[in-house]
């Protein structure tokens, strides 16, 4: 499969299929192994070489988009955790209308007591014959309040090491016991929730993978989310400094030397960021991943940061846009006002993983430094220090 | 255009690499540096039999006709040995403004590795003020003034002059070597008292200089990665505390925010090989001059008292990291070109 080919089916399918009807065109697209070329023929893709996926983008820019800020944990997640451990009957039941965005997903791994220390987490699901039955606490769910189906972490062996003891499940998000309370945050929406489940049933076959393989198949999760989070392709100028370049240009008055000094360093750097996310897409094309990937969240964090705060300087504006307290439609990093893209930044160097978890992986997985002395690897999970 | 390393890129990167390991480790590069830092023989046989002098001059005039990628990746190995050989000087510099000017005949010679050439330009000249340190007049077929901090100029068996918009081939300049920060590259005073110019064609040395800016990120990018994979390998074996000192995570941290520094710089070496425009230039020199001084520092820190001795070799890393800052424009001169190729203008 070349350029070539795929273009005559993105014209072939455009040719059979009408653009204004945007749910029909979707399941239509994904059908014809047009949603996601990379994966296998019958479950939206060709089984194509991942490039192929920007050629398609291009040809169909001007039709019918997801809806990325609400589906990102389905496509960015879920989706390939269901591809690599899910059953045939998984895969089919449960991809298109995660892609065509239908169905929207919500990650359900942190817990009050397990947040960086993911593997701690103490939900319990219990086997009931056919059936688990869940029961516990998770918390900082993104679009918990829209989501179909949450991919959870469950702890279903207590008394083996923490590591050993977990299983992964698709969390029916409409299953009677599943409680959803919005968050507030300080940017003033509630983007996040806390998600009590209370003697959940869930069936054995939404089980994602072997009973006790959860950490095997949340790494995959987690691998992904880092890559979906700061890995996504930009243009020069792209991203979170463009808002502070439109600024920038458009009003001379607010410039100062020290700011302009500020700018162009972060200007640098979101370019040799930007060079090596594009980098690393292309040795992901080759086939040689390299451990770059752990690197690219590390860096989006600290930029967008560092940027959202030079806008803010650069506006001298005090005001904000809207503090009202409702539910967010969507995840948005670089929308609204300058401050309140100030705000949401800081969530940038917490949610998946913490950038001191990532200097943590990057130093011992990438550079092979040792381990810090640990207490809580061989000792079962029920008597670990609390 | 790809920021990978080809097929071609790997084995000349792999026979560099084995030459330098087998002929000028750190520590015979160390040995040398008072007396007679450049090493000939080594050039010799990098030159002639690797073929590297030859690289980037066309195959009409004898040269193997590769682009900077294959040049980019001959300075990665030779910043990673911070070997004392005048490949940047001679075999980028010089034979850039020699290919603009056709002068075939010294290219031939440059190509067979037989003769080394050097521009009389300061290594502290810039693309944005590149007669930096220059003060040469000609008058009628002769030069007077000078130009001072010319790298490899001690060395060069043929010494080529830019003066206004054009290249001459001078005899009889005198070439006086000063104490010079980096010991594995010195830098010499060349001065002109009447010496018989002769003309060989146009040369645009702002242009001449941001295609060795270009270049120097890879030798950068070479430096900082010898840096960063010494002091893990040093973290990791030296014990404190009954510990890896490398097990500590305020050094752990320390060295993931280095290594994500060096990741960056290798995208921007390869992107400023791959596409030498002004801004891709300008973008590698103000990161890439930064990251291998930020590393050779971190080097030494990490290293504790034995980075501090001149029976080490990390600091020959960073005095070539720290002279190699200023060449061809520091990181400030380059970010302040961005002002406007960038179109990032200052305030009125
Ligand atoms: C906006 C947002 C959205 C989120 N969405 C989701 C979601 O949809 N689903 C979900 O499951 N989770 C979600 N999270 C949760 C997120 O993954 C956790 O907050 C994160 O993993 C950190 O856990 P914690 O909050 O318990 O902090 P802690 O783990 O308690 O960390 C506290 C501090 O200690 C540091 N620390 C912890 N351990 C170490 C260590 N070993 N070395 C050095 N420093 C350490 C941390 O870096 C942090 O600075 C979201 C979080 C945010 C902010």
């Amino acid at each position: 499969m070349n350029e070539a080919d795929i273009k005559d089916r993105v014209s072939a399918f455009l040719a059979a299929n009408d653009p204004s009807d945007r749910p029909a065109f979707l399941r239509a697209r994904y059908d014809a192994g047009l949603a996601w070329v990379a994966y296998p023929e019958g479950l939206g893709g060709l089984g194509a070489p991942r490039d192929l996926q920007q050629v398609v983008e291009r040809e169909l820019a001007h039709t019918p988009q997801l809806n990325t800020g609400v589906q990102g944990i389905g496509l960015g997640m879920a989706a390939p955790t269901i591809l690599a451990f899910g059953t045939q009957e998984q895969k089919s039941r449960f991809l298109r209308p995660l892609w065509t965005g239908e169905e929207i997903w919500c990650q359900l791994f942190s817990e009050p007591g397990a947040g960086s220390d993911l593997a701690t987490l103490g939900t319990r699901a219990v086997r009931d014959g056919d059936e688990w039955v869940v029961d516990g606490q998770k918390v900082w769910t993104s679009g918990a309040h829209h989501s179909r189906w949450g991919i959870l972490v469950t702890r279903t062996d207590p008394d083996v090491p923490k590591h050993r003891g977990m299983t992964y499940f698709i969390c029916d998000m409409h299953a009677p016991g599943v409680e959803v309370r919005p968050l507030r945050q300080i940017t003033g929406e509630a983007e996040f929730n806390e998600v009590f489940l209370t003697g959940v049933r869930l069936s054995d076959d939404l089980r994602l993978g072997e009973v006790g393989e959860g950490w095997r198949v949340a790494q995959t999760t987690l691998m992904n989310e880092r890559v979906a989070i700061g890995g996504a392709p930009v243009r020069r100028g792209g991203g979170m400094i463009g808002p502070v370049l439109d600024t920038w240009r458009e009003h001379p008055e607010l410039r100062t030397h020290d700011l302009h000094q500020r700018l162009l360093a972060l200007w640098v750097e979101t370019e040799v960021t930007r060079l090596s996310g594009a980098r690393l897409r292309e040795q992901l094309v080759a086939g040689q991943p390299g451990p770059e990937g752990s690197g690219m969240k590390l860096s989006f964090a600290k930029l967008n940061q560092a940027l959202s705060g030079l806008d803010v300087e650069l506006r001298r504006d005090l005001g904000y846009d809207d503090w009202t307290f409702r539910r967010s439609e969507d995840v948005d990093f670089y929308g609204r006002g300058a401050g309140y893209r100030y705000l949401r930044a800081k969530g940038n160097s917490i949610e998946g993983g913490t950038s001191e978890i990532l200097r943590n992986i990057i130093s011992e997985r990438v550079l092979g430094l040792p381990s810090e002395p640990r207490i809580d690897k061989d000792v079962p999970w029920k008597d670990l220090p609390r | 255009m790809t920021l990978l390393y080809g097929e071609v890129e790997e084995e000349l990167r792999a026979a560099v690499r084995g030459l330098l390991a087998d002929r000028c480790p750190p520590a015979s590069v160390l040995k040398r540096v008072e007396s007679d830092p450049y090493d000939p023989d080594l050039w010799k046989t990098l030159a002639g039999e690797i073929g590297v002098a030859g690289l980037l001059i066309p195959e009409q005039y004898g040269g193997a006709g590769a682009t900077a990628s294959e040049a980019g990746v001959v300075l990665e190995e030779l910043g990673r040995g911070v070997a004392p050989v005048p490949f940047l000087t001679s075999a980028v510099l010089a034979t850039r403004a020699l290919v603009a000017a056709e002068a075939g005949e010294l290219l031939a010679g440059l190509a067979e590795g037989r003769t080394t050439a050097a521009l009389a330009v300061s290594f502290a000249a810039s693309p944005y003020a590149p007669w930096r340190g220059s003060s040469v007049s000609v008058d009628g077929g002769t030069l007077s003034g000078g130009v001072s901090g010319v790298a490899g100029a001690d060395v060069a068996d043929v010494l080529v002059v830019p003066v206004g918009g054009e290249l001459y081939e001078v005899e009889g300049a005198s070439v006086e070597v000063v104490p010079s920060l980096d010991l594995t590259r010195p830098v010499a005073n060349v001065t002109f008292t009447g010496a018989s110019a002769r003309l060989l064609g146009p040369c645009d040395l702002a242009e001449v200089l941001r295609h060795g800016a270009g270049l120097l990120a890879s030798e950068q990018l070479g430096v900082a990665e010898w840096c960063l994979e010494t002091t893990l390998a040093y973290v990791k074996e030296r014990h404190q505390f009954a510990r890896p000192v490398g097990s500590f995570q305020a050094i752990k941290h320390r060295l993931a925010d280095l290594w994500l520094d060096v990741v960056r710089a290798k995208a921007a070496a390869r992107a400023a090989v791959a596409d030498a425009d002004a801004v891709t230039v300008a973008v590698a020199q103000s990161w890439n001059a930064g990251v291998a001084v930020h590393a050779a520092e971190e080097a030494l820190q990490l290293h504790g008292g034995i980075g501090m001795t001149w029976e080490h070799p990390v600091h020959l890393y960073l005095k070539r990291a720290k002279a190699s800052e200023m060449a061809f424009g520091t990181p400030g001169d380059h970010r302040e070109a961005l002002a406007s190729l960038a179109d990032l203008p200052g305030p009125a």
